[in-house]
C-alpha cells in the first residue's frame, strides 16, 4: 500500500488500518454485536494492558446505545476512577457517571473485605453467627488478603449486580492474576474449603459437641499447628465452626455464578497489548476458557503502533526527508512485528483482533475514554 | 561508570513492576548483564512459567557461543514441602501434599506461601553458589504483599519455625548488601505514577533498599522535522506520531527523576515480535559500563 490518501483519517495521527478487508470469523461480527445480546461481559488479561480502560469504553458504548450498564473494577490502582474522571473516586457502591447518553453508565470499585462481610451477614443464620465470624481474627486475615478471595468476591458481586434491576449489563474488569477465571469451574477458595476433607473434619465435631481443644489435639491438626503456630490454628478452627450452617447458601450462589458464566448472555473479551509477555498471558486465558468449554468473544489489542503504511522506495536523498522515510519504515517494521506477535493469540481465540492504536497520552478522563470507544467501535478499525 | 554496579554489591535482586511493563524482560537483561560482568548468576521465576529459560538460553554471535544463564523456578508449594522436610516433618509433608491439605495450610495461615518463598530465596542467597540471585518478582501489588509478609508473620505468630523464618527474612530484606528491589516502569503517565507509589510503599512499609529504577522501552531520540513532508502524507503523520511519543517519554522520564531520587536505567524501544536470548543479550550489551 503506497498511497494512504484515500483512507479516511482515524485516530489522532490519521489512518492506522486497512479498511476491513478481512471478515471476522468469530461468533460476533464486531464488538457492537458482542454487546448487543450480552448481560455480562468479562474482560480478562494481564495487568497494564488497558483492561480497565477497555471495560469502561465498552460501558460507554453500551450507555450510548440505551443500555443501563455498570462497570466493576477490581484494580487497586484506582485506574478506572482516573479514566472516568469521578471526582470523589469510586466506592464499593455503584455511582452513576455524568455521561451524555440515552442509557446510563455506572461504575464501582470492588472492596473485597466489605463484599465478604456483606456476604457473611446475608448468609448467616443469625446476627450472632455473623458477628462471631466477622470478629474472628482468622476471618479478618483472609477477608481482605487471601489469594483467591478477590476473584471469588468479584464473581459474587457480578452475581448480585446481574440480579439488580437497576442494570441490564454488567461489565467486569477481572483481577490481573492467572487465577482470575478460577470461579468458572469451582467458584473460588471458599468452595474449595467446603469440599475439602479438612473442612469436613473441622465441622463435624461441632455437631458432636466436641471442644476446640480436643480437635486441635488430632494428629493432622497438631502437625499443622506446629508449622503455622497454635493460635493461628485455633482461630481457623473457630472460623470454620462458626461457618457451619452457612455452606448451603454459599454453595448455591457459587453454582449460580457458574451457570451464569456458561449461559449465552455472558461474553468474554481478552485484552492484550502487542508485547510477547502480555500475549502469553492472554493465550493462557484463552486456553483457560477453552478448558471450561467457553469461547472468546473478542480480542482487543491495545497500545498498538498505528499503521501508516510502508515507506516508499527509493529512500530520499535530503537528510530531513530521509529521516522521515526511516521513521516510517521503522514504524512499519513495528506494525509487522506486532501483527506477528498477536497472530498465535488470534488463532487460539479464532477471532479477528480489534486493534486500538497508541494515543499521544494516557486516558484519564471521559473524553479520552470517548476516543477509545470510537476506536473500538469504528468498523474500519476492526482489522489489520 | 557502570549503571549496573549494584549487581556486584548485593546478593539478591527482586525485580518488581506492574504487569505489562516488561518485568520478565528486564529480569533476563539484568541476569545476562550480570553474567557478562563475570558474575555467577542465578535467575529465578516464581509463577512457574518457564519463560526466563528461553530468554537466557545459549546463543551465538560474532564473538562465539555464549553459554546459558542458570535459571530455576520457586513455587510456594515446592518451597513449603521443602520447608516441612527440612523441619523434621518429612513423614507428614508427604501425606499433607498428597491429600491436598498443604493447600489448606497455606490458606489457613495467610502469607505462609509468601514467607516460604522468601525463605527459599534467602536460602539461595545464603548458599554462596552464586554471586547474585535475580528474581522475576510478582506483580507490583503482590510484591508489596509478599515483602510485607515477613513483618505480618512476626506480628501474628508468637513462636515456632515460621516465626524464625520470618525473622530471618526480615533481616535479609533490611540489609542492602543482601537484598535490593529493582522497580520496572514504562515512560508513560500511569506506569510512572504507579512506580512512584510502589517505591514509597516499599521503602516506608518494608524498609527494603531500592536499586536503580529501570525504564523500559524508552525513546528519547531527537524531534523529527515533520514539516519536511507534505501535509497529509504518511511520512508526515508518522513523524508527528513519533514526535508526540518522544515528547511524552521525555516528559515522563524527567518527572520520574523529579519525584523519585533513584538512578534510572533506560532500555530502548525495540521492534521485535519474538524476544529471544540474542535480543536479550543485545539489550544487556547496551548497559555496559561507560
Amino acid at each position: 500500500m503506497s498511497d494512504t490518501s484515500d483512507l479516511a483519517p482515524r485516530g489522532e495521527f490519521g489512518d492506522t488500518s486497512d479498511a476491513g478487508d478481512l471478515a471476522p470469523r468469530g461468533e460476533f461480527g464486531d464488538l457492537g454485536d458482542l454487546l448487543a445480546g450480552a448481560q455480562v461481559v468479562v474482560c480478562c488479561g494481564s495487568g497494564g494492558v488497558g483492561k480497565t480502560t477497555t471495560a469502561a469504553a465498552l460501558g460507554l458504548q453500551a450507555a450510548a446505545t440505551g443500555r443501563r450498564a455498570v462497570v466493576v473494577t477490581i484494580d487497586p490502582a484506582k485506574r478506572l476512577a482516573d479514566a472516568l474522571g469521578v471526582p470523589g473516586g469510586l466506592t464499593n457502591d455503584p455511582v452513576r457517571l455524568p455521561v451524555e447518553a440515552s442509557g446510563e453508565l455506572w461504575a464501582l470499585m470492588l472492596d473485597t473485605a466489605t463484599t465478604f462481610d456483606g456476604l457473611v451477614a446475608a448468609n448467616a443464620e443469625s446476627a450472632e453467627q455473623a458477628e462471631r465470624i466477622l470478629a474472628n481474627p482468622f476471618y479478618r486475615n483472609i477477608a481482605g488478603s487471601l489469594s483467591g478471595t478477590q476473584e471469588y468476591m468479584a464473581a459474587e458481586r457480578l452475581h448480585a449486580l446481574h440480579a439488580d434491576a437497576r442494570f441490564d449489563l454488567v461489565i467486569v474488569d477481572t483481577p490481573p492474576s492467572r487465577q482470575a477465571l478460577d470461579f468458572l469451574d469451582a467458584p473460588g477458595t471458599l468452595s474449595r474449603f467446603l469440599d475439602h476433607p479438612l473442612f469436613k473434619l473441622l465441622i463435624m465435631p461441632t455437631k458432636r459437641g466436641l471442644k476446640v481443644l480436643n480437635l486441635a489435639a488430632q494428629p493432622i491438626l497438631r502437625t499443622i499447628g506446629k508449622v503455622v503456630g497454635g493460635d493461628v490454628l485455633a482461630d481457623a478452627i473457630a472460623f470454620f465452626q462458626a461457618f457451619a450452617g452457612m455452606e448451603t447458601g454459599f454453595r448455591q450462589r457459587a453454582d449460580e455464578v457458574t451457570d451464569l458464566m456458561h449461559s449465552d448472555v455472558t461474553r468474554f473479551v481478552l485484552v492484550a497489548s502487542p508485547r510477547p509477555d502480555t500475549v502469553l498471558e492472554a493465550r493462557f486465558f484463552a486456553e483457560r476458557l477453552r478448558r471450561s468449554r467457553l469461547r472468546v468473544g473478542a480480542v482487543v489489542v491495545n497500545r498498538s503502533t498505528p499503521r501508516f503504511g510502508p515507506a516508499e522506495m527509493p529512500r530520499p536523498r535530503s537528510a530531513n526527508a530521509a529521516a522521515l522515510h526511516d521513521n516510517l519504515a521503522a514504524l512499519h517494521a513495528m506494525v509487522l512485528a506486532e501483527t506477528a506477535t498477536i497472530a498465535p493469540l488470534a488463532a487460539d481465540a479464532d477471532v479477528v483482533p480489534v486493534w486500538v492504536p497508541l494515543l499521544a497520552g494516557d486516558v484519564h478522563d471521559l473524553s479520552g475514554l470517548e476516543q477509545i470507544r470510537r476506536l473500538l467501535f469504528d468498523p474500519t478499525a476492526a482489522t489489520r | 561508570m557502570d549503571p549496573l554496579q549494584f549487581l556486584t554489591t548485593t546478593q539478591l535482586v527482586v525485580v518488581a513492576g506492574k504487569g505489562g511493563v516488561g518485568k520478565t524482560t528486564v529480569t533476563a537483561v539484568l541476569a545476562r548483564a550480570a553474567a557478562a560482568r563475570g558474575l555467577r548468576v542465578l535467575a529465578v521465576e516464581l509463577d512457574g512459567k518457564p519463560v526466563l529459560e528461553a530468554l537466557l538460553g545459549e546463543y551465538e554471535d560474532a564473538e562465539g557461543v555464549h553459554p546459558a544463564v542458570e535459571c530455576t523456578t520457586v513455587t510456594p508449594m515446592d518451597a513449603l514441602g521443602e520447608y516441612l522436610d527440612a523441619h523434621g516433618l518429612k513423614r507428614v509433608s508427604k501425606r499433607l501434599t498428597s491429600s491436598g491439605i498443604i493447600d489448606v495450610v497455606a490458606t489457613a495461615a495467610p502469607g505462609i506461601d509468601d514467607i516460604v518463598v522468601l525463605g527459599k530465596l534467602k536460602q539461595l542467597e545464603r548458599a554462596g553458589l552464586h554471586d547474585v540471585v535475580i528474581v522475576d518478582g510478582p506483580a507490583a501489588g503482590h510484591a508489596i504483599t509478599m515483602l510485607l509478609s515477613a513483618g505480618a508473620m512476626l506480628a501474628a505468630v508468637r513462636g515456632g519455625p515460621i516465626r524464625t523464618q520470618a525473622a530471618e527474612v526480615a533481616e535479609m530484606l533490611a540489609d542492602p548488601s543482601r537484598c535490593q528491589v529493582v522497580l520496572v516502569t514504562l515512560p508513560e503517565t500511569t506506569p510512572v505514577n504507579e512506580a512512584i507509589e510502589t517505591a514509597y510503599a516499599l521503602e516506608e512499609r518494608i524498609g527494603v533498599h531500592l536499586g536503580p529504577i529501570v525504564v523500559n522501552a524508552v525513546d528519547l531520540a531527537d524531534r523529527l522535522p515533520a514539516d519536511a513532508a507534505p501535509a497529509g502524507s504518511a511520512m508526515r503523520a508518522a513523524a508527528e506520531f513519533r514526535n508526540a511519543r518522544r515528547a511524552l517519554h521525555r516528559g515522563e522520564v524527567a518527572r520520574l527523576a523529579d519525584e523519585l531520587a533513584l538512578p534510572q536505567v533506560h532500555l530502548p524501544l525495540v521492534a521485535s515480535a519474538h524476544l529471544d536470548a540474542a535480543a536479550v543479550a543485545a539489550l544487556a550489551d547496551g548497559l555496559s559500563p561507560t
